[in-house]
């Protein structure tokens, strides 16, 4: 077990080496930040001095080896834009981002193992062909779109729910979370729908798929001949054996979730990392794209290294299987 | 045998005897099994047909600024304009008549993600084909990329890119590509380890064939199938991908309006009730991924060895 979190922790720290290089030459050659942020007349010593300030005049090496000695210090520069440090720029806007993520996974997780279930269930009944048919939808929407659409819907025809921001917050521990009020759980629900769309489709066809086959199985019958009831069957000998599968998939997903949130922040104005994101785009705030990657590379290799132990913990099998390598 | 009459007799004294089918028609009998698939076919059919015609079909061409009246913008579905035409689908901020700016964006759209679909089809086949028959280090190279590349979710991957490139079509469709190799040449590489151990490979490796040739000639058209359905599968991915990347204003140019973009340029309308400028667009899109996906679905449960009838 030792083994083979070292070897990934190791594993890891090499593909953020190469991400951190790939994107600092990446981003160097984005074009020039100076022009952007400095008046269009001023003079060329004022450019210099600006060019200097930001360390943008050294050699591109000299820049990176700078950068990756900083970056071991937690200190990934200071945004062009807001003047201030990049990471803490990225850290202030994550929680929001995560926020938005959980929510929107156990959106996915609650309303797809149960729909999932009973599409398993009953394949061929009404219910199950409406829910797969609908899966089917959930996948070819684009998840863009989608948001459009709920806020047309649900804010602007009907009024029931706003479309904009993050709504009330209240701190806890010091992170400013929307879902513990009324009105920031009204502005939370649309985004994490829009984000949950595509999970849900996913989880239903997982459950789904993993019903069909537990549910010949030997020990189906065998409790069904013991007789117990449906439910007792459902919850405890289908359940416990189809989890392992979607278990990993929640935890592997998880990333694209944060990935995609992307997409819902900008379109809902939710004050999280991916709008951020977007914004530095238009701006060439290299600092804050280089430190955005390099904090969701970390995200990644975390939420890998999370769902492997995860599995191997969950099922014996696998970790029987890791043990001579 | 009664196929070796067929040069003495003309084909239709023998209306008895059914001929053996092509594995043409064999395939598209198959494929017509599912009716969700076939009607999917046709209406991907008439959208190629519909993107390729643009400038023949629509009322309007969208882009030709003498044509347009900024007194005829956001107007509803189904009003007249000044010249007697209707609008069926409304007008856009601009003007537009969103019809002709819906087929035009739909070539656009198709356009850009069927090349980088086929693009990374070249260049993840090559790559996985490759590794496969050559194996070792260079085997563990390439799928290490993959590895690396899958590790991360598509729509990062690209908004990255982009963010460093900057926007514009072939930026797009570098972006694309290198998201959607690694699909390929995952693939290819498992189809191929199982090819080479059978018996016409050893067979072309005892003629002395050249690696290219085995590769070409024998390797490559045996690993055809499964990419095929991969293909399917990922045209839709591309065309999703550019729209919500275009959408996001860091894919294509405003100079180059696919059906993400027109959806970017309506959503500031929305607020005020104007839905159609993003919604029909949108509509456009839904439409073609599903119709992709459709078909993909049917390709994959006829190639797909465990369901075979």
């Amino acid at each position: 077990m030792t083994a083979l979190v070292v070897s990934r922790i190791l594993q890891g720290l090499g593909v953020m080496l190469a991400m951190s290089l790939i994107v600092f030459v990446g981003v160097y050659a984005i074009g020039d930040p100076v022009e952007i942020l400095i008046n269009p007349d001023a003079d060329q010593a004022t450019r210099a001095e600006v060019t200097r300030s930001l360390g943008l005049d050294r050699p591109v090496w000299e820049q990176y080896g700078l950068f990756l000695f900083n970056a071991l210090q937690g200190d990934l520069g200071r945004s062009f834009v807001f003047n201030m440090p990049a990471i803490e720029l990225i850290l202030e806007r994550m929680p929001a981002t995560l926020e938005l993520a959980i929510a929107a996974t156990l959106l996915a997780v609650l309303l797809g193992i149960p729909l999932g279930l009973v599409a398993g269930m009953k394949p061929a009944s009404r219910t199950g062909r409406t829910i797969m048919a609908g899966s089917i939808l959930g996948f070819s929407l684009p998840t863009f779109w989608v948001g459009l659409l709920l806020i047309l819907v649900f804010s602007i025809w009907l009024g029931w729910l706003p479309s904009f921001g993050q709504g009330e917050t209240v701190d806890v521990l010091g992170i400013p979370v929307s879902f513990l009020t009324a009105d920031g759980l009204a502005h939370l629900i649309l985004p994490a729908l829009n984000l949950a769309l595509f999970k849900l489709a996913l989880l239903i066809r997982l459950t789904r798929a993993g019903v069909k086959e537990v549910m010949p199985q030997d020990y189906i019958r065998f409790a069904r001949a013991k007789g117990l009831t449906g439910r007792r069957i459902i919850g405890l000998h289908v359940l416990k054996n189809i989890l392992i599968p979607i278990v990993t998939v929640i935890g592997i997903e998880f990333g694209s979730v944060v990935a995609f949130a992307v997409v819902t922040e900008s379109i809902f104005n939710w004050p999280g990392m991916g709008k951020l994101i977007i914004e530095s785009i238009y701006m060439l705030d290299r600092p804050v794209i280089v430190a955005y990657l390099m904090v969701i590379v970390v995200l990644f290799v975390v939420i890998n290294l999370v769902v492997d132990l995860l599995y191997s913990a969950l099922d014996p099998r696998v970790r029987l299987k890791a043990m001579p390598a | 045998m009664t196929d070796m009459s067929v040069g003495r007799q003309p084909a239709k004294t023998k209306p008895n005897v059914p001929r053996p089918r092509s594995q043409l028609a064999d395939f598209a009998a198959q494929f017509a099994e599912s009716r969700a698939a076939v009607i999917g076919l046709v209406v991907l059919a008439v959208m190629v047909f519909a993107a390729i015609f643009a400038p023949l079909i629509a009322p309007q061409d969208p882009y030709d600024l003498a044509s347009l009246s900024i007194l005829d913008a956001r107007l509803p579905p189904g009003t007249e304009s000044m010249n007697g035409y209707v609008f069926w689908l409304g007008t856009d901020g601009l003007g537009r008549d969103l019809f002709s700016a819906i087929l035009y964006g739909l070539r656009i759209s198709l356009a850009v993600g069927v090349m980088s679909a086929v693009f990374a089809l070249i260049i993840g086949t090559s790559l996985g084909l490759t590794g496969a028959y050559f194996g070792r280090r260079l085997d563990a190279v390439i799928m290490r990329l993959v590895d690396l590349q899958m590790s991360f979710p598509p729509i990062l991957v690209a908004l990255i890119l982009l963010a460093v490139l900057g926007r514009g079509v072939e930026k797009t469709m570098i972006a694309l590509i290198v998201v959607q190799w690694a699909y390929y040449a995952r693939t290819v590489r498992a189809t191929a380890l199982a090819e080479r151990s059978k018996e016409y490979m050893d067979a072309a490796r005892c003629l002395r064939l050249g690696h290219i040739q085995i590769l070409t000639r024998h390797l490559l058209p045996n690993c055809l199938p499964p990419l095929m359905v991969v293909l399917t599968v990922q045209m839709a991915h591309a065309v999703t991908l550019e729209a919500t990347l275009s959408f996001l204003g860091v894919g294509l140019p405003e100079t180059q309006p696919s059906l993400g973009l027109l959806i970017a340029n309506g959503f500031r309308y929305l607020i005020n009730g104007t839905y159609w400028i993003s919604i029909f667009p949108g509509i456009a899109l839904l439409v073609v991924i599903l119709s992709i996906n459709l078909v993909g679905d049917q390709l994959r449960d006829m190639l797909n060895p465990r369901l075979n009838r």
